[in-house]
């Protein structure tokens, strides 16, 4: 894998994120992720067939909690510290289309 | 629009549909899957949140061990293999999920390759069944409850967190009904391990319907669509027909069908498109970092495989086998849970017909306090004809509420057989009070038939047997 993203992606990218970027941003993070896509690329080139793909960098697994009842927060006061709340909801803007 | 059944024509010659299901099923813990909050069903909104699943910075998951051990006996039940599971990110931005990713297996899903049998024999296979979290519940104000026209949304988060399997079959099924057999045969192998209550009306048991068509005997598979906001088995079936016919009338008329989300509209019996949004499709996942794997040992599967109860499909054949009926009568008798008792009931020697005309005509859900002993007796009783098919009904209604003896119930019920010359006296007697009546019987009009054997019902308190009754009439009037 070479390490090139081109700017239409990186575009497609923040648009996917919400984040509304400017050209000279747009070129900024575009050099930036090239760099960072040639760092992984040079992991690429390793021979790693023998080696366990790895989810996570801590030796833990089967990490549970017991199914067991603990008090929630108090509605009124997390409502309040929302932009906008009604009928004990968060209001929100129309949402556009069905949800994914 | 009529129900789906398989004697009618759905598509024209020479189409059949390609159907795949997924089902999201939320388990039944105390729980939700990363958080302490209660996962209950119709509480007041918003009273079951906390840090967690409102998604707030520096709060973190740990799953919960009970949804986990859910999973994996649905998986076992379900005949997957049980693997290490990773938890990864599904990035999207949409109210119902606060933290803009939900949490969801991907590439490393706990459950995979298993199949349900129906009951008419078809095997269907189970792609894989993951472990993911529900989202919250949106209500879009004003435009009638429309999303387009909404003008705010409200956003419930007491279901977010709320523990799910997705359940995803083949592309297997070829037709409504294979489909809704399907989703039944999954409900009752929930109900059979207590996975889930699997309500549909309560969404706790949710169907999306993958569904395209192809020229029949193909093996192509065809642009399908994914139908949502389906609320029950019935929908499901009018769901399907509907869309695949849309597809044929695409495809013949030189058009073909966008790949899409359609939302079903259960009032206009109807598919309409969900506005698909142009980068639906790009969750761009990734292994949570926040969640170690799912390791289960082998000792925990052994473990899950020794205390998995008795499942449908082998519930139907130890019946079948039992009763000497084909599979596909048995399913009343599992439905309502009987199948044990009358597996037992005819061991101890009860008539295998009798019995299974009782559990599918005269008992509901469960047997209360009817034992397979009583059970059986009760029949021998009816089959000697000590007790008329009305008395039989009463006692074993009687059976159910308070136990007890049944020969010991009919009599103090007062119920022997009354013996033919006193039902032949108390006729008689009707016979000279209504001359009219009798007259209209023997002119050859039945409905007063009806007249006399309940005349002799009400004289004798129901003792009589309305069979018998009906039998000396019409001797009488042959004579």
């Amino acid at each position: 894998m070479s390490g090139e993203i081109s700017r239409d992606e990186v575009a497609h990218v923040a648009s996917l994120a919400r984040l509304s970027i400017t050209d000279d941003e747009l070129t900024t993070f575009t050099d930036q992720l090239c760099v960072v896509l040639e760092t992984a690329a040079q992991l690429n080139a390793l021979d790693l067939d023998d080696v366990e793909p790895m989810a996570q960098p801590y030796p833990l697994a089967n990490v549970l909690r017991v199914d067991e009842i603990v008090p929630s927060l108090d509605r009124d006061e997390v409502l309040a510290q929302a932009p906008a709340a009604e009928d004990g909801r968060f209001r929100v803007p129309p949402a556009l289309g069905e949800a994914p | 629009m009529s129900d789906t059944t398989e004697t009618k024509q759905v598509l024209p010659d020479g189409w059949e549909m390609v159907i795949g299901l997924e089902v999201h099923v939320e388990l039944a813990t105390k729980t939700k899957l990363f958080c302490g909050c209660a996962n209950h069903f119709g509480d007041e909104p918003n009273t079951n949140i906390c840090p967690t699943c409102l998604g707030l910075p520096g709060s973190l998951p740990v799953p919960n061990e009970q949804a986990i051990h859910f999973a994996m006996v649905l998986g076992r039940a379900l005949g997957c293999s049980v693997e290490p599971g990773i938890f990864a990110r599904k990035n999207y931005f949409y109210p119902d999920m606060p933290k803009d990713y939900q949490t969801t297996q991907y590439e490393e899903p706990t459950n995979e390759h298993g199949a349900i049998t129906l009951p008419d024999g078809r095997v269907i296979a189970i792609e894989r069944a993951h472990i993911e979290e529900d989202t919250g519940k949106s209500t879009h104000l004003g435009g009638g409850g429309r999303i387009h026209d909404a003008t705010a949304t409200l956003v419930d988060y007491n279901r977010a967190g709320v523990p799910l399997v997705e359940v995803v079959s083949g592309p297997e099924m070829r037709t409504a009904d294979e489909a809704r057999a399907y989703v039944a045969e999954l409900r009752d192998i929930l109900l059979a391990t207590g996975v889930s209550d699997a309500r549909m009306e309560e969404g706790s048991m949710r169907v999306d319907a993958n569904v395209s068509v192809r020229p029949t005997g193909s093996d192509e598979l065809r642009t399908r669509c994914e139908i949502k906001n389906i609320n029950s088995l019935r929908s499901l079936g009018r769901a399907i027909n509907y869309e695949a016919r849309r597809h044929v009338d695409l495809w013949t008329n030189n058009d073909q069908p966008t790949q899409e989300t359609r939302h079903w509209d259960e009032e206009g019996g109807r598919t309409t498109s969900g506005r698909s949004k142009e980068d639906a499709e790009d969750y761009r996942y990734f292994a949570c970092p926040d969640l170690p794997p799912l390791v289960p040992t082998a000792e925990t599967i052994a473990d899950i495989d020794s205390s998995m109860p008795a499942l449908p499909a082998a519930r139907r054949a130890a019946l079948a086998e039992a009763a000497g009926v084909a599979e596909a009568d048995t399913l009343l008798a599992i439905e309502r849970g009987l199948d044990g008792l009358a597996c037992e009931t005819i061991a101890a020697g009860g008539d295998a017909t009798a019995v299974m005309k009782h559990v599918d005509q005269n008992l509901a859900e469960g047997q209360g306090k009817l034992t397979s002993a009583s059970f059986a007796a009760l029949v021998s009783m009816e089959a000697d004809g000590a007790l008329s098919s009305t008395q039989v009904k009463t006692v074993l209604a009687e059976l159910v509420a308070n136990g007890g003896d049944p020969a010991a119930i009919a009599a103090s019920m007062g119920f022997e057989a009354m013996d033919t010359g006193e039902l032949d006296g108390l006729l008689d007697q009707l016979i000279a009070d209504n001359p009219d009546e009798w007259g209209r019987f023997l002119e050859g009009d039945n409905k007063v038939q009806g007249f006399f054997v309940g005349q002799i019902m009400k004289a004798t308190q129901g003792k009589a047997d309305g069979k018998v009754v009906n039998q000396l009439m019409r001797q009488r009037a042959q004579d």
